[in-house]
């Protein structure tokens, strides 16, 4: 790194500190003191209890399952509009798939309640087709639906970036040395993506594991998840020793399951280079 | 083209710089209030006669703004807890005495609301808005006599209940149906709570805030557990809908107006406190909040009010009398958290 850059980069790295170090290292303090200030593990023994792991695997579990329903859903979407040939055509389904993102996330989940409710469009439908009502809103479902809703578009996005650059005469060369479509595309479109799956199963798993405001809103705060938990310890229990071990441990998770998807990542390329 | 992004950054600061200049000789009051708590016409009247800008912050429970304060990073010079968090701030010198003498018109606030045992004598706080804890229900839908708690145990309304999200107000009534104290510090009386909240859970269609206000006028619920003034509100806007107190007895609150030792303007802030308890301001604010005024003269002039005319607004002393007010239970607040987790947490 020569003298320039070390000189531009110093804002970022104060800003790290500040803002991410910092905190991290306050989440430590917190997470191994007790009340009056002492080292203390009591914060996590207190975690380790049936109660509190049934809501960190339930979490798990939900995150989990959004994240495969955004996969199985999102690939294709990506994958179909990287083929469109006109590029505006390409460019405007693309703009269709992030304009509800600028709205407020907190809105569009809150018109999921006016779409789901006992009285909701749903519903309402049903009832003048003359159907029985269905109960929609309140259960684990309609958490999934928000998670898989609200954060879709970051599985579709690093997909797509990655299938746009694949260079075509790839896949023309795999068809001359007599693969078929399918064949081209597990043997060779596929892999070469998988940098961008593993980004958009980050990025869907994350804020999935965390989210607080889904459950809350769509789950009728019937289904605790660990973002619930946090949040419940930090603002109306008050016990921010305990909140940060959640978080300390809820971190950690998403930490290794980052790690675990990274070392998939680079077994996937290493083959890629033995292929090439 | 870059330079002449640079010549605008500049010219924003330099502005910016001087507008915040031309101000800094306008005095400003930093006030932190609940959501939709106030008529903010009000706020603006206040900045006109006293020559002043309001800063006007909102919250939504008295948790977040007791920890909001507790980090040390705010300079609000005027806030409203409720009782039991007038009494936990008071005993964590959060709070700055009131100086009487410059609030006048404390006379207008109901003598029964004032030197309560969460703030004897009222040094700290003066009552803003008051009610109860109750049901709203709706008459159509719920045919049998709605009269105690119980009805929120009733497996014929199986997934028709909200009961609110908070640990304070869901496990005290768990309490009160046992006959026990909603201040309760019993660790037996409150796993007996949770026992009962555990039974009711498969019942519950949700534990909400503040949607239950729109659930309620929508008709997507049959019972909820609401705050008086919520239902005053629901009342106005869906006439199919009652309140009730139960009988077995509920929880009297007080939503009380305070300075926070973080004040830097204590003249001010009396100032405004005085102008709240004025009888036209009152009367103001709890028109469009809906809420029970603590000011008599407001309270009777609303209550003539077809939308006020009814006990969630206007509390008869014969439900009053079998109300308590929360007392601030201290460290145990954590058991009552972790009974509320594991309740929400129960399958």
């Amino acid at each position: 790194m020569n003298k320039n850059m070390r000189v531009l980069g110093l804002p970022y790295v104060v800003w790290m500190l500040i803002f991410i170090c910092l905190p991290i290292l306050l989440l430590g303090v917190y997470s191994f003191t007790d009340n009056t200030g002492n080292f203390s593990l009591e914060n996590f023994k207190s975690f380790f209890t049936p109660i509190y792991i049934r809501i960190l695997l339930n979490s798990l579990y939900l995150a989990f399952i959004s994240t495969v329903i955004c996969f199985i859903l999102g690939y294709p979407v990506a994958y179909m509009i990287a083929k469109i040939p006109a590029e505006k055509k390409r460019n405007t389904f693309l703009l269709l798939f992030i304009l509800p993102m600028w709205m407020n996330f907190l809105l569009r989940t809150y018109s999921w309640m006016t779409l789901l409710g006992n009285n909701g469009l749903i519903n309402a439908l049903l009832q003048a087709l003359s159907l029985p009502q269905l109960n929609l809103l309140y259960n684990s479902g309609a958490v999934l639906l928000g998670m898989v809703y609200n954060f879709l578009p970051f599985m579709i996005y690093p997909i797509y970036s990655i299938l746009i650059k694949i260079d075509e005469n790839y896949i023309t060369a795999a068809g001359d040395l007599g693969a078929n479509p399918r064949q081209a595309f597990t043997k060779i479109t596929f892999p070469l993506s998988i940098p961008g799956v593993i980004t958009g199963i980050t990025m869907v798993f994350m804020p999935a594991v965390s989210t607080f405001v889904i459950p809350s809103l769509l789950g009728g705060g019937q289904n605790m998840l660990i973002g619930n938990l946090i949040e419940q310890q930090l603002m109306q229990a008050g016990n921010w020793h305990f909140g940060s071990a959640a978080s300390l441990i809820m971190m950690t998770i998403i930490l290794l399951a980052m790690q675990f998807m990274n070392r998939f990542d680079k077994t996937q390329q290493k083959n890629m280079e033995m292929l090439a | 083209m870059k330079k002449t992004v640079w010549i605008l950054c500049a010219i924003l600061l330099l502005v910016t710089s001087l507008v915040g200049c031309g101000q800094s000789d306008v005095k400003k009051l930093y006030v932190y209030n609940w959501g939709t708590y106030i008529d903010n016409s009000v706020l603006r009247d206040f900045e006109k006669e006293n020559n002043c800008k309001v800063v006007y912050e909102n919250y939504a429970s008295n948790e977040e703004m007791y920890y909001k304060l507790k980090s040390g990073n705010a300079n609000y010079d005027v806030i409203f807890p409720s009782d039991y968090m007038i009494e936990k701030m008071i005993k964590e010198d959060m709070l700055l005495p009131l100086d009487k003498q410059n609030i006048p018109n404390l006379k207008n606030i109901d003598p029964k609301l004032l030197d309560i045992p969460f703030d004897p004598g009222n040094q700290y706080s003066i009552p803003y808005f008051w009610g109860t804890l109750g049901i709203l229900y709706n008459t159509e839908k719920v045919t049998k006599p709605v009269d105690s708690w119980n009805i929120l145990w009733d497996k014929e309304y199986a997934k028709k209940i909200l009961m609110y999200d908070s640990q304070r107000d869901s496990v005290g009534i768990a309490l009160i149906l046992q006959g026990y104290s909603l201040n309760s510090t019993n660790q037996d009386e409150l796993n007996k709570a949770y026992e009962l909240l555990v039974e009711q859970k498969p019942l519950v269609l949700a534990y909400v805030n503040d949607q239950v206000i729109d659930m309620m006028i929508g008709n997507e619920a049959d019972l909820a557990v609401v705050y008086s003034g919520d239902a005053v509100y629901c009342m106005s806007e869906n006439e199919k809908l009652a309140y009730v107190v139960p009988k077995e007895g509920s929880n009297q609150w007080f939503d009380n107006v305070a300075i926070p030792t973080t004040s830097q303007n204590k003249e001010l802030a009396e100032k405004f406190i005085d102008y709240l308890c004025r009888d036209d301001i009152a009367l103001k604010n709890t028109m469009e909040v809906g809420y029970t005024s603590a000011n008599k003269n407001a309270l009777e002039e609303a209550s003539k009010e077809d939308d006020y005319n009814n006990i969630a607004y206007n509390p008869t002393d014969d439900i009053l009398a079998r109300c308590v007010a929360f007392k601030d239970v201290g460290e145990f607040i954590t058991n009552y958290a972790d009974i509320w987790t594991k309740v929400k947490a129960a399958q």
